[in-house]
């Protein structure tokens, strides 16, 4: 084993210092969700179940159609944050870098279907 | 000295060694509920790519998400959509500085609970 001190061995060990801004983002994205949540339960609920011609007319109009797209952005943004916490807590090593990858990617392609989706339906 | 359980240490949840407490529990269940939501955003997803897509698309997610699995699965997610927005909400609390001793951390946990509860039974009568 190369020799290596102590010290050495935990420079670089500590905080990410990034912890403040990752907070920050997750407050953000819930105070938006705490508006948008109760507005797109009952909006896309209303809309849930029905005939494909009363969704199409339902999600012509605007305001629908904006509680979704914001709704589907700011939630999978606030997933992205909470996940890779989820994955910090119980993982490690390269497991923990693929899975937090991976799950980010999930949640950027999901909020990109749903945007492309809610917009080629108002369209 | 420092050699000492290298590369082993222990990870967070060191679930097993403490008595449930209401308020571990509802910190466990707000983590559970947060990360379980992605089933549901994956199916209101697939909904909207349907719809997107045309009439034969959207009655296959349509009939899924409205079929007794799908009800089950949205049923519970209401709860936890519910349940993870109150929670968040006694974060929210919890950051600016109130309510932080035990006993009122004790009761927002069991009234996110409850009120989740009433807000799924609400929901299922609206929609």
């Amino acid at each position: 084993m190369a020799y290596m001190t102590d010290r050495k061995r935990a420079e670089g060990l500590g905080s990410a210092k990034s912890g403040t801004r990752h907070h920050w983002q997750m407050m953000i994205s819930s105070v938006a969700l705490i508006v948008l949540v109760p507005l797109f339960v009952f909006t896309f609920g209303a809309a849930l179940g029905g005939t494909w011609e009363q969704t199409v007319i339902y999600y012509s109009r605007p305001f629908p159609v904006i509680v979704a797209a914001l709704t589907i952005l700011v939630a999978m943004l606030h997933f992205r944050g909470g996940v890779q916490v989820l994955i910090e807590d119980y993982t490690r090593g390269a497991a923990r870098r693929w899975t937090i990858i991976g799950a980010i990617c999930v949640s950027y392609a999901l909020a990109a279907a749903g945007l492309f989706a809610v917009i080629g339906l108002a369209l | 000295m420092a050699d000492v359980n290298r590369g082993n240490r222990p990870l967070s949840p060191h679930i097993t060694i403490y008595r449930p407490q209401w308020t571990s529990m509802t910190s466990i269940l707000t983590r559970i509920t947060g990360n379980a939501l992605i089933v549901a955003a994956l199916m209101t997803v697939w909904w909207f790519v349907a719809a997107a897509t045309g009439p034969e698309a959207y009655a296959v997610a349509n009939g899924f998400i409205t079929s007794w699995f799908g009800d089950l699965v949205m049923i519970l997610s209401v709860w936890a959509l519910w349940y993870h927005s109150l929670a968040g909400i006694r974060h929210l609390i919890w950051d600016a500085g109130y309510m932080l001793d035990v006993e009122k951390g004790e009761r927002l946990g069991q009234g996110a609970i409850v009120l989740a509860t009433v807000l799924t039974i609400v929901t299922a009568i609206v929609v």
